[in-house]
């Protein structure tokens, strides 16, 4: 069994976020982690190499730096890390992102692919239905349980008020919920390995059946208008009471405006 | 592609069960407010089984028009025959825009169906306007006007972002539940109603739904809610939640939480506020014990009157209430709840 995980790497907006002295983001200060979904994704890989066997590679599309996801995926377990960098594919929508990775995932063998059901920095949730889409096979997002019988899989599909089990037979796209497991560790003989490891490095050339006019900002059909950073909304006022003098001072308000 | 084919503004109506989901209506009232500006119409799309009697729903709340996409196979989610239809309506309709509710079925559908039209997809937008793009004049580009232009938060809420598609159509969005207003309900308005069904041949792209497992609930979904009595952390235990209910109780709210208290088991995820949670704008949200992490703020802070209760004062979520008060909220939870009380008893 072959299965393919797609990760990114991300900067931790929990928590680790920096701000310039005029109050935008200070990216550059910012730590890069493995994108939580995508390392649930390749946990949920690993334990079918742990019960099955299955053979796991690790695809990132990204900047030279991406590779030290690969490298943590494979000191995770991780039998073989794949970046993919072209300066061709910078500044990629989610179009462009999926038709870059199913570009080069169609040099693989795969029963399954996993990918995170969302990065934290984009949050959008489309480049793994978008994979599918590009590659023909069917697609289960928001997996919360994943499991192989036979020739299939059978996910737990979350809903807001339910969820579905479904069966798919494979090739399938599978896109992972943060919640659908506790990720391993690394081991310290496999980040050792890890950091000896070949990384496998592929460019615009390597993508199979993919145009250029589908890559990078040119073939992305999203654009950027405008970006800023969020202008929260002012502070109120904040009071430093006794416990009686709060309550006072909020049934006030509450009066003040109508509430009660 | 000639763009110029491509007229009107689509949403597509979710429904669940054959109750039309409320992202349907609110996606019909702003549908209505971008057409206007368009001098087009509202077309709702509408893809299930038996679903035809949700047209007049559907009317009353908006819509110009109605296509009903019904068949067997739509009888619940599931990506590939929603996909197959809802692409077949963009192919033989050609809508200029096309908005799809960002929930667990819509971020499904709608970067499917993006893909499979070759058009671009702005995900989970709190705003959309029609504008200029480029919105300021380039020397040397095209300024193309009457685009849809999207607005969404990225970067854990950190940033905001405008985004345009102006090559290709629809212009795709998803918007997020709870953000974009519905209209006033019309008995009686009418809608044209259309039916259409591109036919479904069962492959391997349709998955088979093997089991439906309900979450048993009772309570009301915190997005329709007035008042919210939202806990956090600082809450400390899950029995402490009792202090929150009798508040919400007392003034007729409903009680919600943070990412850590789900995180922590203490309450369900359907109660949670925030970037990965739902975003909430009630008459009022009480803070309790949140410390305000920018995931949790990215979900409430449209909320016309925050009141935080929070030992802590340096916590950020002072940065965003109305009324901030530093203090136990152990102490003062339940003297207010009281207090509330003989107010309403009172009156």
């Amino acid at each position: 069994m072959k299965v393919v995980v797609c990760v990114k790497q991300v900067p931790d907006t929990k928590g680790g976020v920096k701000f310039n002295p005029d109050g935008t983001l200070d990216r550059a200060a910012m730590l890069t982690i493995m994108n939580p979904d995508d390392k649930a994704g390749l946990e949920a890989a690993l334990r079918l190499k742990d019960q099955y066997g299955a053979e796991v590679t690790v695809v990132t599309m990204g900047l030279p730096k991406a590779e030290e996801v690969l490298r943590e995926a494979l000191a995770m377990g991780a039998d073989k890390g794949i970046l993919v960098t072209d300066r061709v594919l910078g500044g990629a929508d989610t179009w462009a992102t999926s038709q870059t990775l199913a570009g080069a995932i169609r040099n693989l063998e795969y029963d399954l692919i996993i990918t995170g059901r969302q990065a934290i920095d984009g949050d959008t949730a489309q480049v793994g239905p978008q994979i599918s889409e590009h590659l023909g096979i069917p697609v289960i997002s928001y997996a919360q349980n994943i499991k192989i019988e036979g020739d299939s899989v059978i996910v737990e599909r979350q809903y807001d008020d339910r969820y579905h089990v479904l069966k798919a037979k494979m090739p399938c796209l599978i896109t992972a919920l943060a919640e659908l497991n506790e990720p391993r560790y690394m081991t310290p003989g496999g980040i050792f390995d890890a950091y000896k490891a070949e990384i496998t490095t592929w460019g615009r050339a390597d993508l199979k059946d993919v145009d250029d006019s589908n890559l990078g900002l040119k073939g992305s059909p999203t654009q950027i208008a405008r970006a800023s950073d969020k202008v929260r909304k002012g502070q109120g006022e904040k009071v430093n009471l006794d416990a009686a003098e709060s309550v006072d001072y909020i049934m006030n308000k509450l009066q003040e405006k109508h509430v009660i | 592609m000639n763009l110029e084919e491509y007229k009107g503004v689509f949403v597509f109506a979710q429904q669940v069960d054959n109750k039309v989901s409320g992202i349907a209506l609110e996606l019909i009232g702003e549908g209505k407010r971008l057409a206007e500006k368009l001098s087009a119409e509202v077309t709702a799309v509408l893809v299930g089984s038996d679903v035809k009697g949700l047209a007049d729903e559907l009317a009353a709340y908006g819509a110009d028009r109605v296509i009903v996409v019904d068949d067997p196979e739509l009888k619940e989610y599931r990506t590939e025959p929603y996909a197959h239809a809802l692409a077949s309506v963009i192919n033989k309709y050609k809508p200029e825009i096309l908005l799809v509710g960002a929930t667990a079925i819509g971020r499904d559908l709608g970067p499917r169906v993006s893909a499979r039209v070759h058009t671009g997809l702005t995900a989970d937008c709190t705003s959309l306007e029609i504008g200029d793009f480029p919105i300021n004049p380039i020397p040397g580009k095209e300024q193309k006007h009457n685009q849809l232009l999207m607005t969404r938060p990225a970067f854990g809420g950190n940033t905001i972002a405008t985004i345009a598609c102006p090559d290709f159509r629809p212009q795709m969005a998803t918007v997020r539940p709870g953000v974009m207003q519905k209209l006033e309900k019309k008995e009686g308005a009418k809608a044209v109603i259309e039916e259409f069904n591109p036919g479904f041949t069962p492959d391997s792209k349709y998955v088979e739904i093997v089991d439906i497992v309900k979450n048993i609930t009772d309570t009301v979904d915190i997005m329709d809610a007035k008042i919210l009595v939202s806990g956090g952390r600082g809450v400390g235990s899950p029995e402490n939640f009792k202090i929150l209910e009798d508040l919400a109780e007392a003034i007729g709210g409903t009680v919600s939480c943070s990412r850590a208290v789900v995180d922590a088991g203490w309450k369900r995820k359907d109660l949670q506020v925030g970037q990965t949670g739902k975003t909430v704008r009630p008459n009022v949200y009480f803070a309790i014990g949140i410390s305000g992490a920018i995931q949790h703020l990215a979900g409430m802070e449209e909320s016309d009157i925050i009141i935080a209760i929070n030992k802590d004062e340096t916590a950020p979520i002072f940065d965003v209430a109305d009324y901030g008060v530093v203090g136990d909220l152990n102490k003062i939870v339940p003297m207010l709840t009281e207090q509330i009380k003989a107010a309403v008893a009172n009156k």
